[in-house]
């Protein structure tokens, strides 16, 4: 009798509605096994979905509060993707956002006064240049010295998380204020408005236009193609006569600035003031989304307002006594998950008749 | 000279709390599987090792559901890197924030609960009434104890067994190891599971014998300076320990100077362990050093016999 055996045959070409549909359903596989947690700890898993669900995309109101929350995670996300389009692992982001946050609200509140109309752009300018030069830091060694950056980038987080701790703790504290460690709020005229009626943050629009100036980028330049010829070997990239080097400092660069960019954008739409911990994990948040995304910049954008709004549910949820870590385990899960079933998106199975 | 004890006995107490993690993934890295999801992993073994102790009050239980639960994250992390051959560096990073949410969210209910249980110090008749040293090196707990014997076991393991040289490949040139009949797969899942579960044992350890209590994110970045050791100790358990010695060493240096020095604000003596891990980093893996350590040429390869 013939037996046979399955073995598992790369495919030859992946459609993309294959590709987004095993997304979406190892999604919703990480999101059953997540379940069983919360169910381990009393919590009826549909009930603690349903909820986050309907305070994040149920109404008007929560979709206008989902995206506001995903504004960081997208600026970021775009620096983060970026980087990893090129193998460069700047895992960094956290830290450049809150640099990117220190010089812009420090220039505000304690540099020259400056006419209205240029603080903005100063700040924006400042949050750029802050995040591009903690970028760099790790940025030289890689280029020159071939230093792993994945553990520079990390280990430079903390040393920035530990400056915004001790500026707002120390002589940034605003001493009119309550005994708390913020700074005191920038002007009303360095706020970015809300625009449509108060609903959507002028920040979004900027993700948005950073992210449609990044996708021209990659399509219809010099330097975006090379990076992408990096991206598929470091050797194949120097035979083609690639400034290895150059474009790493380069990219590094861009990725921070955009994630300094984040720092600017949150303190003058959402926040107002330097406070601890600002950034909020966004930069960690930031680089699950750069790769469910597949680095590619539209897809970040929307894939940001799905984990913006996690965060807006998670935050909803915790009135019921679920912890907000359940958002940060949701996240782990769901990449874990889709990590596991891109394998499934190129390979199929396929039974092998045994003589 | 009480404080230079003082100093010297939690040096080794820190440095011993990264050891478990480094030398796990030493053979997790020799095996050609890179792990960077230490932090994560460590806050699983951190906080499912102290809910045991609180609900137990038993440390060898804790000790052996926290290695448990490093089994169990290791099958998980094998399957996606060895099985699936999926993206090392990413997979790590996912299982860092699954490790970090996990343990956050599950380990709520003991979050500064005090388990009034912990690793108690032994001291060890005779040799701790030696001056300086008996009190730093053998006035503490079975854990660090137990990194006295690990240590020289897993160098005597990697350079002087055949099971070590068969490691030293599996990292170096797994194909040979294939078409000698070894089974590449099964050996990359056996060592990725034991670096998990040390580095789950790393996390207990910090739990019930460094702060004894749980809180979220309590590991605080010593995963990842574990990880990075894994690099300065060029793969070799004993130069691990150096780096170990002297991370703990300025980690302490740092606490103690904040009561020395109170003008000098905490947050950059905090500072300093992490920026000692980037300047180390590069003196020690720069290639512009002459006689520098390659890392084994098959890590974060995934082995594939279709492109041998």
């Amino acid at each position: 009798m013939a037996k046979s055996r399955i073995t598992m045959v790369r495919r030859d070409r992946v459609s993309a509605p294959r590709r987004v549909g095993n997304v979406i359903l190892f999604t919703i596989l990480a999101l059953a096994f997540c379940g069983i947690f919360m169910a381990a700890q009393g919590f009826s898993p549909l009930a603690v979905y349903g909820k986050m669900f309907k305070s994040a995309f149920g109404s008007y109101n929560g979709w206008s509060k989902s995206i506001l929350t995903a504004v960081p995670l997208m600026i970021c996300g775009l620096g983060v993707s970026i980087s990893f389009k090129m193998n460069l692992n700047n895992i960094g982001a956290e830290g450049q956002y809150a640099m990117g946050a220190i010089c812009s609200t420090g220039f505000i509140l304690f540099g020259p006064q400056l006419p209205a109309p240029l603080q903005i752009p100063v700040m924006i300018i400042l949050a750029i240049l802050g995040g591009a030069i903690w970028a760099l830091i790790a940025a030289f060694p890689k280029a020159y010295w071939g230093i792993n950056e994945t553990i520079v980038t990390l280990m430079l987080n903390y040393v920035a998380l530990l400056l915004l701790d001790y500026l707002c703790y120390g002589p940034w504290k605003d001493a009119g204020g309550l005994n708390l460690p913020y700074t005191a709020n920038i002007p009303d005229t360095a706020k970015l408005p809300m625009l449509f009626g108060g609903s959507i943050s002028a920040a979004f629009i900027l993700a948005v236009v950073v992210a449609v100036i990044m996708f021209l980028f990659f399509k219809y330049t010099t330097t975006g193609y090379q990076v992408s010829v990096i991206k598929n070997g470091l050797n194949a990239a120097r035979y083609a006569g690639i400034n290895v080097k150059k474009n790493i400092l380069i990219v590094m660069g861009i990725s921070g600035a955009l994630a300094g960019l984040t720092g600017a954008t949150q303190v003058s739409s959402v926040i107002y003031r330097l406070q601890p911990a600002l950034p909020n994990g966004a930069g960690y948040t930031a680089i699950v989304i750069a790769y469910l995304s597949k680095f590619n910049p539209i897809v970040v954008i929307l894939v940001s307002i799905f984990f913006g709004g996690l965060e807006r549910g998670a935050y909803a949820v915790q009135t019921s006594g679920v912890p907000s870590q359940v958002a940060t385990m949701i996240r782990g899960a769901i990449l874990i998950f889709v990590l596991a079933g891109e394998y499934f998106t190129e390979y199929r199975m396929k039974s092998i008749k045994k003589a | 000279m009480t404080v230079l004890v003082s100093i010297l006995s939690s040096t080794v107490v820190v440095a011993v709390s990264l050891l478990y993690a480094t030398i796990g993934e030493i053979f997790s890295q020799r095996a050609g599987i890179m792990n960077l999801g230490l932090e994560g992993i460590m806050l699983m073994g951190c906080c499912t090792g102290y809910m045991t102790d609180v609900a137990t009050h038993n440390l060898g239980l804790s000790l052996l559901v926290a290695a448990t639960v490093g089994i169990v994250i290791g099958v998980v992390y094998a399957f996606l890197t060895v099985t699936l051959k999926a993206d090392q560096t990413v997979c790590g990073l996912a299982m860092l924030t699954f490790g970090t949410g996990l343990s956050g969210f599950i380990g709520k209910n003991v979050t500064s609960v005090a388990a009034n249980h912990a690793f108690q110090n032994i001291a060890i008749p005779g040799l701790s009434k030696i001056p300086v040293i008996g009190e730093v090196f053998f006035n503490q707990n079975i854990m660090v104890y137990a990194m006295y014997i690990i240590v020289p076991l897993a160098m005597y393991y990697i350079y002087r067994t055949r099971y070590g040289l068969l490691l030293r490949s599996l990292g170096e040139n797994p194909g040979a190891l294939d078409a000698t009949g070894y089974n590449v797969f099964a050996m990359r899942y056996g060592y990725v599971m034991f670096g998990c579960m040390m580095t789950t044992i790393a996390g207990a350890y910090l739990s019930l014998a460094y702060t004894n209590l749980w809180n979220e994110n309590m590991v605080n970045g010593k995963g990842w300076i574990a990880a990075a050791l894994v690099i300065f100790g060029s793969w070799n358990p004993v130069t691990a320990v150096w780096g170990a010695v002297l991370f703990g060493g300025v980690s302490v240096l740092a606490n103690y100077f904040q009561l020395l020095l109170p003008q000098v604000p905490s947050q950059f003596m905090t500072m300093l362990p992490y920026i000692l891990t980037i300047l180390v980093l590069i003196i020690t893996t720069g290639n512009f050093r002459k006689k520098h350590v390659d890392m084994p040429a098959a890590l974060t390869v995934p082995y594939d016999r279709e492109n041998r």
